[in-house]
């Protein structure tokens, strides 16, 4: 239990998403332009990645591993999937990403009002896929783990986004340098958040 | 339309148009710093020049030769599902970089660890199957995903220059600040090797080219 607290500071803090590792960048930057869209874009990616993390997950350890298969019969035991990983976790993806976008349209038309735009850009949004990878390379074992992971990093994710569009709407009464308006500004600006966010590095629960 | 293609079909390989399409992601184009595309991967493989240079060729060879392929097929597919048909495309081109990365470049490889997955949701090579490779023939998106894996490139192995000299005194690895600085005094910047200093940098690269060319400065 105390592991998996600590797991969970860890990757919302110390192992931001978008401060240690850059993942999801692109609709950081280009999404962060006012509060109300970034915290749904916000909440859209920590739950897309609550629910693919884990699947993934589960592909990975009964399908690709490297002799996964020995549940099927003995005669598979030596069989190595992995190198299919890539092509299988973004179909994996991309379609969680379809099924969710449906469910949510059925059972609740204001949540996807709110999210409707961003659900089939998430499907290519760093972030999911790098959770995926991550937790492929780590060898976490149990799949409470992997959500717990999967969670605090959408969680830290939209707490960056959040962040850097509060910031952003300030800045507009600011008067920064021209060459440096818009994108140069929200570069360094990250980058200074990110300096901050480092202090959080060796906290350990 | 038909006599736009005649017309098209008529042209030399190199023609200026083509070579424009070559050279304006270098500069006034470029997929980073002006169409804010692929910034994920980009920034941290640029602690030193080798990793850098690697990721920037894997990205030029696999957008190159998927716009080719999805061009080729853009009259085929679906617009329904053009999405899953460019990410299997994208993807079986990642499974090729990778395995050949791991099989002759091992160290390489394991520094880049999961950035080399995720050229697949790298969003240059989206961005430009979408705006490009599906609206054009197959040479001239060749030479686009050439010229934005390159611009791209540019940007990544420019900030691992600044980030290896400044942060370890090294160029690809050789000490290249000669020791009476360091008995002067001199000290690396070890700032620059943290992953904030990458997008510190890339925000300077920005502000000097909007300085250099004010068309792309916003409002």
């Amino acid at each position: 239990m105390e592991n998996l607290f600590n797991l969970f500071v860890r990757s919302i803090f110390i192992d931001n998403m978008i401060f240690a590792y850059f993942l999801g960048m692109c609709s950081f930057l280009a999404v962060s332009k006012t509060v109300k869209t970034s915290v749904g874009l916000g909440i859209a990616v920590t739950f897309v990645l609550i629910v693919t993390a884990p699947v993934n997950w589960l592909v990975d350890t009964y399908l690709l591993k490297p002799g996964a298969l020995a549940w099927l019969s003995p005669d598979f035991a030596d069989l190595d999937l992995s190198y299919l990983s890539f092509m299988i976790f973004i179909a994996v993806i991309a379609a969680i990403v379809q099924l969710v976008e449906m469910v949510v349209e059925k059972f609740s038309p204001a949540l996807y009002n709110a999210l409707g735009i961003f659900l089939p850009l998430i499907a290519v949004n760093c972030a999911i896929l790098g959770v995926a990878l991550f937790v492929q390379e780590r060898d976490y074992h149990t799949i409470s783990e992997v959500t717990v992971y999967a969670a605090g990093s959408g969680i830290g994710w939209f707490l960056a986004i959040a962040s850097l569009a509060a910031i952003r709407e300030k800045i507009t009464y600011s008067n920064v340098p021209k060459p440096l308006r818009g994108l140069g500004i929200s570069f360094i600006l990250t980058g200074l958040m990110a300096i901050a966010f480092m202090s959080f590095m060796g906290i350990k629960i | 339309m038909s006599d736009t293609k005649t017309k098209a079909e008529k042209e030399p390989m190199f023609s200026p148009k083509i070579l424009k399409l070559l050279k304006s992601p270098l500069n006034i184009e470029n997929p980073i710093t002006v169409q804010v595309l692929g910034i994920c991967s980009a920034l941290a493989v640029t602690v030193q020049m080798k990793p850098a240079i690697v990721m920037a060729l894997s990205v030029t060879i696999v957008t190159a030769f998927s716009n080719l392929i999805i061009s080729a097929l853009r009259n085929t597919i679906p617009a329904r599902i053009r999405i899953i048909v460019q990410l299997v495309v994208v993807a079986a081109l990642v499974i090729i970089v990778d395995q050949v990365l791991k099989a002759y470049m091992y160290d390489v490889s394991k520094k880049l660890s999961v950035f080399v997955g995720l050229i697949i949701t790298n969003c240059i090579l989206m961005g430009r199957l979408e705006a490009f490779a599906m609206g054009n023939k197959p040479w001239p998106s060749f030479v686009d995903g050439i010229g934005n894996g390159l611009g791209y490139g540019l940007i990544l192995v420019t900030v691992g220059f600044f980030r290896e000299l400044l942060g370890s005194g090294k160029i690809l690895g050789f000490a290249v600040v000669p020791k009476a600085f360091y008995e002067f005094g001199y000290a690396n910047n070890g700032l620059m090797i943290l992953p904030p200093m990458a997008l510190i940098t890339i925000g300077v690269i920005i502000w000097v080219q909007r300085t250099k060319s004010p068309e792309l400065q916003e409002k």
